[in-house]
């Protein structure tokens, strides 16, 4: 069909345009004009390709499939402790770096995954306002369980995990991460995901199995939320449970919610603009979130679905606009 | 201690514990049963009258009043931002979907947590003392009598909570409300005057939450309601949510199920297995012990 | 196959709420491509019978099979995989999706292709993806609605969004279609159409079908036998011109004379 062949013709172009993105940006770190502070812009642009990931994995829980987490902030923890856990027990066997980074982020994507898999099967039926209770008070039960486990640091900072984020490295795992997930929404599953968000009882006399869907792309977005915990822990090299807490996980709902529910492109957006604003605007933390409550209650009155909607940028689509435009034009003449 | 000094200790400092949570729930079964939605932002509004009573006493005092009087402004003031919070934020997303009611219930307390960080600041404040009642030796176990005065309080507002609500004309029409608004309506019900007297009583009683919690643990900060709510959130579904007497039984449980962990079995894992339990509940029964299922029409 | 099995058979099919009786002693045979309808006044329990075809509530007296195979403990997917589909009284699209898409989704089952094909774009996802594309076109065009596959349902016009309903429920491969009130809100021309429709999909796709209905006209001329219910029991069986003339049926619509 015409319009099925097309799209592997898109995504050549979109491959060719994130490799000139990339080279852009690793040409302006490489090339001093940002002098001193290039470390520093370095390691912004490098936490928001795991905040990315993290928030483009709740939005597939919350946005695509309609579910409430509020708890996403566990899932990352049980990725970021359980692949420092791997590292630090490989670290003096002579693996090369990059194929201990993969190791590290497969790890902790199926740790969290498994998790993932644990949580959701008997959860997943509630009610979504009882959902969310419980979502948060499964990060809690994590965050409890790994102050108290001697492995995990015993409630102190866990320190000396292996630098492994590198930013190209983090970039290629956001893009390739970031990929699956559209591939995903953009199939049968992402088609039968929204239609349990839009009724799951029409859904169900679909034909759908509505609970295997919904624990499946809960155990896929916590996977992602794993890989981005894992990125995390090997940037930061040290951390503590309590990083992870109610707070955080509250503030990457509000990143997926005001970003667009059901738009990755906001989710991108969303959270690359605002893991740089801690940085810029680190004397006015609380502001921060105060402006984040206010905008997110602004956005759950006047547009529910979120600045960007369910609206997905799409290169080519542009490219075919500016082409009809042309034509138009020349029609014209 | 002797191992008998310690049970009585531990029931009694469980069942205070458990009044505090049971008030807590209180608010928030009653806002659930009338509105369906789950006020995220209870817990907050026990933060503020908690801040509230930080800085009224010290003034009450030296007006030369009785500490405890200040626990009627904390009142006024919980039950102002309440029902500001229920005017300004969920009035206008009322019957967009209990998701859209959820999340700005999120935004409201994230608003009023941040709010007062920057009005209060980070550092933890302590609220004077506010009872000065003697404590009682029973087994060994020291009681202190606002203990019993907590646990007192509790019961009387449940007893005239439900009373209200099964006979008087106003409670009688919160009953109606959620039922059907539409009929309510049409039986001269201003819903939306209910709705925000529900929400007027459920932050009053936020603020006698807030007097019985400092009277017990004279500190606020300003991310104590968060974990409060979430717990007493706990004992609401635990009880039956909508259920007034059920957030009293429900409070109770998970006060003393909290201190008897902490006592007998793990002092650091307490938290853990309090949520473990909720998660237990919800999954086996939904509705709790006294609550109702209702399910969806085809 | 089974040499005459029926498609759907229930047998003393029942449910009772809290001790009152919804559905009481139900019993009907449809065979391949019988179009029966299921009458009675509001309230008389159809939708009901509907709820427990399709797994929405659980028996609790009597079973009903569809070729034979018990279908009382299944879930409403499972149901609908083996062959049991409906529409509902009040409709229940996807709103936000397109009418293409709506389709689609009930074409999952006939989809294999699992994660990694998905992910990775394998051929196998073109080549089932280009096949049920066509496959859904094909359906909405016999529901007259082929322009309309890129409209977003909650913007079709009622009767359209009525028809797409009907071709969701086909795309589900099923032996047995039950439509709950497919005219419901309907103008005559439209019920014409409706009735136009129903006949085309009995011919091309050999289905049985029963068929709540209001719209007597309609019921009349369409089906071949009745089934009236009131009050959740069987007060009359027959065909159309009997139930016409039967005065129990006379009686639970227009009440007793005396009255």
């Amino acid at each position: 069909m015409g319009k099925l062949k097309d799209k592997r013709w898109t995504y050549s172009i979109n491959f060719i345009a994130i490799c000139l993105l990339f080279i852009t940006i690793t040409a302006i770190f490489n090339s001093g004009v940002l002098g001193i502070r290039t470390t520093y812009i370095k390691g912004i642009a490098t936490t928001a390709c795991y905040t990315i990931i993290v928030v483009a994995s709740l939005n597939l829980l919350t946005g695509f499939m309609g579910e409430f987490s509020l708890g996403h902030a566990g899932f990352m923890s049980v990725g970021a402790y359980s692949s420092a856990i791997v590292t630090n027990m490989l670290s003096d066997k002579g693996i090369p770096d990059i194929l201990l980074f993969i190791i590290a982020l497969l790890v902790g994507g199926l740790a969290a995954a498994l998790t993932g898999v644990l949580v959701g099967i008997p959860t997943l039926r509630l009610r979504g306002d009882y959902l969310a209770i419980v979502t948060i008070a499964f990060a809690e039960i994590v965050r409890v369980t790994f102050c108290n486990l001697e492995i995990t640091g015993g409630g102190r900072t866990m320190s000396g995990i292996t630098k492994l984020s590198d930013f190209s490295w983090c970039f290629w795992a956001m893009v390739i991460c970031i990929t699956c997930m559209y591939m995903y929404v953009r199939s049968r599953f992402g088609r039968t995901v929204v239609a349990i968000r839009e009724d799951y009882i029409a859904a169900a006399a679909s034909g759908i199995n509505v609970t295997f869907y919904k624990v499946l792309t809960f155990t896929i977005s916590a996977f992602f939320a794993g890989i981005g915990g894992a990125m995390y822990a090997h940037y930061m090299t040290a951390m503590i449970p309590t990083n992870f807490n109610f707070s955080y996980s509250a503030e990457l709902l509000t990143e997926v919610i005001i970003g667009g529910t059901g738009s990755l492109t906001g989710s991108i957006i969303g959270a690359a603009f605002l893991s740089s604003l801690p940085e810029v605007m680190r004397q006015f933390a609380n502001y921060r979130m105060l402006v984040y409550s206010v905008v997110l209650l602004f956005v759950m009155i006047f547009k529910p679905s979120g600045i960007f909607g369910t609206y997905e940028f799409s290169l080519t689509g542009i490219f075919s606009k500016l082409f009809r435009k042309i034509k138009r034009r020349r029609f014209i003449r | 201690m002797s191992s008998t000094a310690l049970f009585v200790q531990s029931l009694v400092n469980g069942l205070n514990q458990g009044a505090i949570y049971a008030l807590i729930a209180l608010g928030y079964t009653m806002v659930y049963g009338i509105i369906r939605m789950i006020n995220f932002a209870h817990g907050d509004f026990i933060m503020v009258g908690s801040y509230t009573l930080f800085y009224t006493i010290p003034l009450m005092i030296n007006v030369g009043m009785p500490a405890w009087m200040s626990v009627l402004i904390a009142i006024v003031v919980c039950t102002v931002v309440g029902i500001t919070v229920e005017v300004v934020a969920y009035r206008p997303v009322r019957g967009a979907g209990s998701m859209t009611a959820l999340i700005t219930a999120l935004a409201m307390s994230l608003f009023l947590e941040n709010l007062a960080m920057i009005l209060f600041g980070a550092n933890p404040k302590s609220v004077p003392i506010i009872f000065n009642l003697p404590s009682v030796n029973i087994f060994g176990a020291k009681l202190q009598l606002n203990y019993v005065l907590t646990l007192g309080i509790g019961i009387v507002i449940m007893i005239a909570l439900q009373l209200f609500v099964k006979n008087a004309k106003l409670g009688k029409a919160m009953r109606a409300t959620p039922q059907d608004k539409e009929a309510a309506t049409l039986m001269g019900i201003n819903v939306n005057h209910i709705i925000t007297i529900t929400f007027g009583i459920g932050s009053a009683l936020a603020g006698v939450a807030a007097l019985m919690y400092c009277s017990t643990y004279p500190r606020c900060t300003t991310d104590m309601g968060s974990m409060m709510g979430l717990k007493a959130f706990i004992a609401a579904v635990f009880g039956g949510i909508g259920s007034i007497p059920g957030a009293m039984i429900g409070g109770l449980i998970v006060g003393l199920i909290e201190i008897f962990v902490k006592v007998y079995i793990a002092p650091g894992w307490y938290e853990a297995i309090t949520y473990s339990l909720l998660i237990f509940v919800l999954i086996i029964k939904p509705s709790g012990i006294l609550g109702k299922n209702i399910s969806e029409k085809v | 196959m089974n040499a005459e099995q029926p498609v759907l058979k229930t047998s003393h099919l029942g449910i009772a709420f809290r001790g009152l009786k919804a559905v009481n002693d139900f019993n009907i045979e449809i065979g391949k491509s019988e179009l029966f309808g299921l009458i009675g006044p509001n309230g008389a329990g159809k939708t009901t019978v509907f709820n427990l075809l399709t797994g929405v509530y659980r028996p609790t007296e009597g079973a009903f099979f569809l070729n034979g195979e018990k279908m009382n403990d299944k879930k409403t997917h499972q149901i609908v995989q083996a062959g049991i589909a409906r529409t509902f009284q009040n409709i229940r699209l996807f709103k936000k999706m397109t009418a293409l898409e709506n389709v689609k989704v009930a074409m999952n089952m006939e989809l294999t292709y699992s994660l990694c094909p998905a992910i990775l774009r394998l051929p196998s996802y073109w080549k089932q993806e280009s096949e049920i594309d066509g496959k859904a076109r094909e359906l909405l065009s016999l529901v007259n609605l082929g322009d309309k596959a890129d409209v977003v349902a909650q913007n079709l016009p009622y009767g359209q969004q009525r028809r797409l309903e009907i071709a969701r429920a086909l795309a589900t491969g099923m032996k047995l279609l039950l439509l709950d009130e497919p005219a419901a809100g309907m103008n005559p021309t439209e019920t014409e159409e409706l009735l136009e429709i129903i006949n085309v999909i009995r011919k091309k796709l050999d289905i049985s079908v029963l068929l709540i209905e209001h719209d007597m006209s309609l019921v009349m001329k369409i089906c071949e036998k009745i089934q009236v219910i009131d009050y959740g029991e069987t007060i009359a069986f027959g065909k159309p011109d009997e139930i016409a003339n039967n005065s129990k049926v006379i009686e639970a619509y227009l009440g007793k004379d005396n009255e």
